[in-house]
């Protein structure tokens, strides 16, 4: 159960394997069900982010053992795509280069409890995410 | 995997499965227009309660789909979203904003009654 978990993402179908396992791993660490579904909702979205500006990249994800044996969930996203020319523009609300909704990436960083994001042109985009069971 | 679309009297039912794709939803999309079109149907139900979750695309195919069908002359009612899910979606920044939603299949059914019998 301790062992990362990858999906390789490239259409949509691992789309919803990748938020599957995200959800069935929260379940495994008694997360609660709204915090499970908190956790397969970023997921699915930095999945979408992968097949819509990279076409394929990798979701990992992680069991943490923090402070006190409190546990968590990492989910770490990364592709080799275009990367991301602002990362500071990418993140305010309402901004998207790809004609959606614009809200990817600030929109999942309310959904975890860490965010980090790091991007180059033309080598691609790793988005990490935590989420701390309470 | 294809949704399957009932038909009750003039309302069309899509229920969706957990596991719905991308592809999944945006067929749906298309086939609910043209077959309210069809069958002159006058409302359209989308049970989600089984979705668990609703991201940015899930939640935008259903917007379009519903002002689609606004377009074609009849209403739409999401039904079912999950209380968790409802949740997410607001932390998310997702708004379904113009769509009607109601509680369950019963009653997405009434709404859609009482909508006919304005217009009538």
């Amino acid at each position: 159960m301790e062992e990362d978990i990858q999906v390789n993402i490239q259409s949509d179908q691992d789309i919803v394997i990748a938020r599957h396992k995200g959800r069935s791993l929260a379940a495994a660490l008694n997360f609660s069900a709204g915090e499970a579904t908190l956790i397969a909702t970023a997921i699915s979205e930095l999945a979408r982010n992968i097949v819509t500006y990279a076409k394929k990249g990798v979701i990992r994800l992680k069991v943490l053992n923090g402070e006190s044996a409190r546990r968590g969930i990492r989910v770490v996203a990364r592709d080799e795509g275009p990367g991301i020319a602002d990362v500071e523009q990418a993140l305010r609300d309402g901004f998207s280069t790809s004609g959606s909704l614009g809200l990817g990436l600030p929109g999942v960083r309310r959904l975890v409890d860490e965010f980090q994001i790091e991007s180059r042109r033309n080598q691609g985009t790793t988005v990490t995410v935590t989420k701390w069971k309470p | 995997m294809e949704i399957p679309i009932l038909r009750q009297g003039k309302v069309l039912i899509a229920t969706l499965q957990a596991a719905v794709t991308d592809v999944d939803l945006m067929r749906l999309r298309t086939a609910l227009v043209q077959e309210v079109v069809r069958g002159r149907s006058r409302g359209v139900i989308v049970d989600v309660t089984a979705i668990d979750v609703m991201d940015s695309f899930a939640s935008r195919v259903l917007q379009d789909l519903a002002h689609m069908i606004r377009l074609r002359g009849a209403e739409t009612v999401i039904v079912g979203i999950q209380p968790d899910v409802a949740f997410a979606m607001v932390q998310l920044g997702l708004r379904l904003e113009s769509v009607a939603t109601a509680l369950d299949l019963e009653e997405g059914m009434d709404y859609l009654n009482r909508e006919f019998k304005t217009l009538a």
